[in-house]
């Protein structure tokens, strides 16, 4: 599903990204580890297509097509989700609407109608059932005044309105409580299948508890310097990272 | 002949044809308004008011100060303009002139009618003498020239105890048949005790071949415990410009919202004066600018706190495309007496073309002890990280700028109390924004 060959990327010529290699198929989880400042969350921006970041080498293919000259949206309407480390609040579009305006655009996008209001409306429910959310977060405006927990539902609840073919999510456990991470990764788990793939980006062990990786990477100084199963993040988690360096 | 030549000699016209009365104590103050225009002349860029907004390209135009012909204009070719799903009462002005076929005034529990006729009525007599001209700035010339030529306009006065269902619409129509033509509408509102009223005014210019500049003045007086919405929609065309000057006297207990909506025009200058002379007034000024082009809006804004107990609320919010250019110069005045003052003033603007400008220009003094006042200005761009986030779910990045905008002017539309215009003013910026909302 996602082959990603000697990607280097940076910002403003410095490189954070110095060739990386990863390959995913449809039905697998990965997750990749890391300390701070090794290039996780540059790596989740690149692949969904942050013009902040430049790619200088290397390439990104997605069910063998190549992406990097997508815009973020062509990426999203291809089938690259990415739940934000800190997503973004916005006043005065409430989520339902967010969420209407982003599935019309993916099905404009492949050439069919919008949605029709009755259809959306039972879709908006069902999934914001299996987020455990309430109806009233749906009408008030985007993530605003939103808890870490919620903002973190709400885009679970975003991913599975759009079911995405490759999800990426950048440290998705940050900010929550126990709670509402089993609720996050419930969600996730529901929503992954054979034809979908998921790319979990964390600092610590503790989400992978809940999404059981079927591989771990661990990023160092913008390379991957070591995979395996998913008994890595244990080792990771009680060595911590230093004997990697 | 000069613009300024061409109106003194329009003033003498207008003593010599007959149509009001020289007697009046109207016309003692027309008279002396005039020899303050003829004094001072139009502002300048040297005065300190008017440093950022030049009136020099607008008065090069040989206006005429009454139009030739009485025009008619269909239904039908401007319902459109107005607020037409709902019942309301409106008046309604065709180049200056009252159009009865397209108004709908009344005389039942309250005066919502003609300047023409309060003028000249004996029954308004003591109200016009007690309230007309007495809030106006004396030293603005523009405002003098305004009440040198006040004949027509909207009177409108609620009685007390009465909350009007129904809101008023005041419409100037310009049908811009003549070359250039200066228009000045003079309205008088006077809302009593415990009364409550909704009004809409717009100015609308139905053809761009010619030019019409507007110089309209409103006395707004809530007496105790009056509530007075008021909404200025500013979506003219190209050629015409708007000078509005509106002053603001309150008592009491009255709360006055002001809520002006700039998108379009050539050149608009909005002065705002909110008089408090009352305790526990609160007095409410917002405004969203949406220009492109080269177009220009100056927000002039004065709220004076004569009296302790009371609340201002500011918020103007602006987006500028292109060359546009705008101003936002908001003075707060506390005085000594007026302790426990609440004031609050927020003005943030949205750059979006390289050569688009914003003045923005906060003036506070408070001479009291125990006041709450604050400020804020700020000038931007778009947040790149929010661009981002919406692209990421597939909206495109020129939908999702349209999206961000609307949302940065949100909090002014929200505070929109007439459901029917709170749909066509969101209609209306996403049109401006060129933004599908899909909502």
């Amino acid at each position: 599903m996602l082959k990603i060959t000697n990607l280097h990327a940076g910002v403003e010529g410095t490189e954070i990204l110095k060739g990386i290699n990863l390959e995913i198929k449809a039905g697998e989880v990965h997750a990749i580890m890391g300390p701070n400042g090794s290039g996780k969350s540059t790596l989740s921006s690149v692949i969904a297509g942050n013009e902040t970041y430049e790619v200088s080498q290397g390439e990104i293919l997605l069910n063998n097509e190549s992406i990097l000259d997508d815009a973020p949206d062509v990426r999203s309407h291809k089938g690259v989700f990415m739940s934000f480390q800190y997503p973004v609040e916005i006043p005065g579009v409430t989520t339902t609407n967010f969420i209407k305006t982003a599935i019309n655009a993916k099905r404009s996008y492949l050439g069919l109608d919008d949605l029709p209001a009755k259809d959306m409306l039972k879709l908006i429910k069902e999934k914001a059932a299996l987020l455990e959310m309430d109806r009233k977060f749906l009408s008030r405006s985007l993530n605003q005044g939103f808890s870490g927990g919620e903002k973190k539902r709400n885009e679970i609840f975003q991913m599975a309105m759009l079911a995405p073919k490759l999800a990426i999510l950048d440290e998705t456990d940050s900010g929550l409580d126990i709670d509402a991470l089993k609720i996050v990764a419930n969600g996730v788990n529901k929503l992954k299948n054979e034809n979908n793939a998921v790319l979990v980006i964390t600092h610590y062990q503790r989400l992978l508890d809940y999404i059981v990786p079927d591989f771990v990477h661990v990023l160092h100084n913008g390379k991957i310097v070591k995979s395996g199963g998913k008994e890595l993040a244990f080792e990771l988690e009680e060595k911590g990272y230093d004997w990697l360096k | 002949m000069d613009l300024q030549e061409k109106i003194l000699t329009s003033f003498l016209q207008l003593e010599n044809k007959g149509i009001i009365d020289l007697d009046s104590n109207i016309h003692k103050i027309r008279e002396k308004a005039i020899n303050a225009f003829k004094k001072t002349g139009f502002p300048t860029k040297k005065e300190e008011e008017w440093k950022y907004t030049s009136l020099k390209k607008l008065l090069k135009y040989d206006y005429s100060l009454f139009p030739t012909n009485e025009n008619t204009i269909e239904l039908k070719n401007v319902k459109q303009h107005l607020i037409h799903e709902i019942d309301s009462y409106k008046i309604v002005f065709i180049d200056g002139v009252y159009s009865s076929y397209l108004s709908d005034t009344t005389h039942e529990g309250m005066d919502i009618c003609l300047m023409s006729s309060a003028l000249k009525k004996p029954k308004y007599k003591m109200i016009i003498d007690h309230y007309f001209d007495t809030i106006t700035n004396k030293k603005d010339s523009i405002t003098s020239l305004n009440t040198a030529f006040a004949i027509q306009g909207a009177f409108i006065h609620i009685k007390k105890n009465t909350i009007v269902e129904k809101p008023i619409q005041l419409i100037h129509f310009a049908t811009n048949t003549e070359k250039a033509l200066l228009l000045q509408p003079r309205n008088l509102i006077i809302v009593d005790e415990n009364s409550h009223v909704r009004i809409v005014e717009k100015h609308q210019g139905l053809n761009n071949d010619n030019i019409t500049l507007t110089n309209s003045v409103t006395e707004i007086f809530a007496n105790k415990r009056a509530i007075i919405d008021y909404y200025k929609i500013q979506d003219d065309i190209e050629n015409n410009s708007l000078l509005d000057q509106t002053y603001i006297q309150q008592k009491d207990n009255s709360i006055v919202t002001i809520n002006t909506f700039s998108f379009g025009g050539n050149t608009t200058r909005n002065t705002l004066e909110f008089h408090q002379n009352g305790e526990h007034i609160d007095s409410n000024l917002n405004g969203i600018t949406i220009l492109n082009k080269k177009q220009h809006v100056d927000n002039h804004t004065l709220v004076m706190h004569n009296q302790p107990n009371c609340e201002s609320h500011e918020l103007y919010k602006g987006i500028y495309a292109d060359s546009a250019t705008g101003v936002f110069n908001g003075k707060v005045i506390v005085n000594k007496i007026a302790q426990k003052t609440n004031a609050f003033q927020q003005n943030n603007n949205i750059l979006l073309g390289d050569k688009a400008t914003i003045n923005s220009k906060p003036q506070l003094e408070i001479f009291a002890d125990d006041v709450k006042c604050s400020h804020g200005c700020t000038i931007g761009q778009l947040d790149e990280m929010a661009l981002f986030y919406m692209q990421q779910r597939g909206i495109s990045k020129k939908e999702a700028q349209g999206l961000l905008l609307y949302a940065f002017g949100n909090d002014v539309v929200e505070k929109i109390a007439i459901p029917e215009l709170k749909y066509r003013i969101t209609k209306l910026i996403a049109q401006k924004l060129n933004v599908k909302l899909g909502f």
